[in-house]
């Protein structure tokens, strides 16, 4: 479980996040929507302490974040980034094991895990264990990313865009092991994007966001019944207008 | 060649243990120093710029500089913590290498850790590693490459410049070098320099293999890069421990400055004492004039020889001379004993004097014979002298008394003072009065008219603590006394300097013929 209270990050004038207060319950996917520079990325990092926040309170499972070490509160937290921070100088299978290893897990666990966890974002291990990240392609790496943030078990974890650079069809097989995977471990999720499908399907709750607030919260459905405003309801209405202009599309070539 | 070739362990090996531990030690005090910096912005501008500092002056300076700061900093250690620094040898010569490599190391670790992707250094954080581990794990090794850099930079800069150890009093392939300019063998200048920069490209290949080797894992290459690299420490290590362990008798060790008759006179000091003691010794060579000097009275040296008049005018600092010329011999021998504890075990002979020389045919031809008939015509002719002439009181009194004015004057070093005068690139030069070369070349020395240039007579000085602790060898010495007259000087110096002879044949032969 993870609350925010009146959670604030100001860089001099500029407002990154402008006091967002919620809650998610243990084993739910949140989604975090909004268009580019909302504060989305803020928003997580001061989940697991990347970045400091200026006002308000992190909590986790009851406690507050700033009594834990920041390093071991990470270390409990799969954390996706945005630009993936694939480690140059290890291989595949040595960056998915970094946090296991900062927790000293025993190698023959490491090992079973990589492989395992590989497989999960369908990476062939035998093939891709011993390559360095430069050879690897943007939706591999991201993939690597993906696996780095679950490697450790984590009860928590925050994903930043990480499907952006795949392809459809993998990103559909992907985006259903996913579920599939924190469904069957009961992971607590925050995910962002400003992908208005992705946070329709993966999406237990969307909260959406505009400067630095967060204008409305609840789950797919209602969100699409009774939008909060304008912003929302056009926000809302993307998937359906692109659904509608394909249509038209595939009609005009059919007849 | 083959002369040279039988001292090349000795100094290769001396110039590897200067330059491992000098490199070693700026590395280990670089390396963390930079990663502060990167820690403590408000660090930079003080630690940068004092390593920068350190890189403008120049490496010989640097050098020379810390042998008087050792030995103030010595005063020190000896007055509050009750043991006095060696301020001549290693000790100096590795104070100034290490910081003369250090900006190259500190630099690049700085720029080498600023440069990694904040993307990464944010990753690190993520995935829970504390800052420590993030410099280890990641900062460190992605700014390897950087770090390796200026490491291989210091490194060449390093052995380049520990051959200019050779004056400060260790022993390096400057020796060759040095030694060889003094006395013209460009054989041993020749090898000093092919050593050192075989050296040098031998250390930079082998750190860049294991830069190599780690950033592409090759097992073999960084397996191989290290076998060279600890080989080589090894060596250096174990005969510095051989030096200092395997050896049941310390040497005696036998200094001389930086010219041909310093040389000569030292391997005859040391051959002597060896036939007569026994003993063994060892050779410190090519110090600087001062050097000596402070080596011999704080013990770093145990005996050198020296000039009387140098050591009356220079150290001193006597301006005038007593009526009888001959008490000047005395004066300086009572002033060593009572101001120093440097004792003098005798006079070998000869006087090595400061003297006007010129053409003997220019000479002839405008009728000079004495100083004061060149004060007339000074004024038309030019002077070159050695490095240290014209600041010494030696140029004052003769400037003083005869008024000499001459047209240009030129500080030359003094291996090629005579052949400037003999070709006429100058009129008169600041000759040695022993130098085989001024008969070589049909020079004549200027008489000293008005008597301003005070006796050199040619002395040997023994440390206080040659004096407490081996009196058979200050006895040897005292033997020595009067043996070498001014002839002998002469050709002996003519030649090491003309037939390129070295030294310590040339002294070996003296020996023979001296009998007993
Ligand atoms: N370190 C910083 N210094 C100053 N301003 C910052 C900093 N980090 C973020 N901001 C500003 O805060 C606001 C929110 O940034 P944030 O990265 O959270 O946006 P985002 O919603 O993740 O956008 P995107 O979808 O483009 O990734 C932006 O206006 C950004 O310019
Ligand atoms: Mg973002």
């Amino acid at each position: 479980m993870i609350e925010l209270e009146r959670l604030e990050k100001r860089y001099g004038d500029v407002v990154a996040v402008d006091g967002i207060s919620l809650r998610v319950e243990r084993g739910e996917c949140l989604v975090l929507l909004g268009e580019s520079g909302c504060g989305k990325t803020t928003s997580l990092k001061m989940v697991n302490r990347l970045v400091e926040p200026t006002a308000g309170t992190v909590r986790i499972e009851g406690e507050d974040t700033r009594e834990i070490e920041a390093h071991a509160l990470r270390r409990r937290i799969g954390y996706g980034f945005q630009r993936v921070g694939l480690f140059p100088h290890l291989s595949v299978a040595e960056n998915v094991a970094v946090t296991p290893r900062l927790l000293g897990w025993p190698e023959e666990r490491i090992a079973r895990r990589v492989d395992e966890i590989l497989a999960r974002v369908e990476l062939e291990p035998g093939t891709f264990r011993e390559r360095a990240p430069r050879e690897l392609s943007g939706g591999q790496q991201q993939r690597v990313g993906l696996a780095r943030a679950l490697a450790a078990e984590p009860e928590i974890l925050l994903l930043d865009e990480p499907f952006g650079a795949l392809d459809p069809i993998t990103r559909d097989r992907i985006q259903q092991s996913f579920t599939q995977l924190r469904r069957d471990l009961g992971t607590t999720v925050v995910f962002v994007t400003h992908d208005m499908v992705e946070a329709l399907l993966l999406g237990d709750r969307i909260g959406v966001m505009k400067e630095g607030k967060l204008v409305q919260l609840g789950t797919p459905d209602a969100l699409l019944r009774t939008p909060a405003d304008d912003y929302v309801a056009e926000l809302m209405s993307t998937p359906r207008r692109q659904t509608e202009a394909v249509e038209r599309l595939l009609g005009s070539a059919g007849s | 060649m083959r002369d040279q070739l039988v001292l090349l362990p000795g100094f290769l090996t001396a110039h590897l243990q200067l330059t491992l531990v000098a490199l070693g030690l700026g590395a280990g005090l670089s390396i963390p120093l930079g990663v502060l910096v990167t820690r403590r912005r408000s660090l930079e501008p003080g630690v940068l710029g004092f390593a920068s500092v350190m890189q403008t002056i120049p490496s010989l300076a640097l050098l020379a500089i810390m042998v008087p700061a050792l030995a103030a900093l010595g005063a020190l250690t000896a007055r509050w913590l009750g043991f006095e620094l060696r301020s001549i040898g290693y000790l100096p010569a590795i104070v100034a290498l290490t910081l003369y490599s250090m900006l190259p190391i500190l630099r690049n670790t700085v720029a080498g850790i600023e440069g990694v992707d904040p993307a990464l250094v944010e990753a690190a954080r993520g995935v829970g590693m504390t800052p420590r581990q993030r410099l280890l794990q990641v900062e460190l090794p992605l700014a390897l490459p950087v770090i390796v850099a200026g490491l291989r930079t210091a490194t060449v800069w390093v052995v380049g410049t520990a051959t200019l150890s050779t004056p400060v009093g260790a022993t390096s392939l400057g020796n060759f070098i040095f030694s060889g300019l003094q006395t013209r063998n460009f054989d041993a200048v020749l090898m000093g320099c092919i050593a050192s920069a075989a050296l040098a490209i031998l250390l930079d290949q082998v750190i860049r293999v294991l830069e190599v080797g780690l950033v592409a894992g090759r097992r073999a290459l960084v397996a191989g890069a290290s076998g060279v690299m600890l080989a080589l420490c090894l060596w250096a290590a174990g005969s510095f421990a051989a030096a200092r362990l395997g050896m049941t008798e310390a040497p005696v060790r036998v200094g001389a400055k930086a010219f041909t008759e310093q040389y000569v006179l030292s391997e005859i000091m040391a051959q002597w004492i060896a036939a007569e003691t026994g003993a063994p010794t060892e050779a410190v060579s090519s110090l600087g004039s001062t050097v000596a000097f402070d080596a011999v009275r704080t013990g770093e040296i145990d005996v050198y020889a020296d000039y009387s008049g140098t050591i009356w005018a220079t150290l001193m600092k006597r301006e005038t001379l007593p009526e009888q010329r001959g008490d000047v011999l005395g004066g300086v021998e009572a002033w060593l004993q009572e101001t120093h504890g440097i004792a003098m075990p005798g006079a070998l002979g000869f006087e090595n004097r400061y003297a006007l020389g010129m053409r003997g045919e220019q000479a002839r031809s405008l009728g000079l014979r004495s100083v004061s008939d060149l004060a007339r015509v000074a004024g038309r002719l030019e002077i070159g002298g050695d490095l240290e002439f014209f600041a010494r009181a030696e140029w004052a009194s003769l400037e003083r008394a005869y008024g000499l004015a001459f047209r240009a004057r030129r500080s030359m070093d003094p291996a090629l003072m005579y052949q400037a005068v003999a070709g006429g690139e100058v009129d008169v030069i600041s000759a040695f009065s022993t130098d085989g070369r001024i008969a070589a070349y049909d020079l004549v020395l200027l008489d000293d008219d008005r008597g301003v240039i005070p006796p050199y007579d040619t002395i040997m000085l023994a440390s206080p603590q040659l004096v407490r602790e081996r009196p058979e060898v200050l006895a040897a010495l005292a033997r020595l006394a009067g043996r070498i007259d001014e002839a002998a000087m002469q050709r002996m110096n003519l030649t090491v300097d003309r037939d390129g002879r070295s030294p310590a044949d040339v002294a070996a032969e003296f020996l023979a013929g001296l009998g007993k």
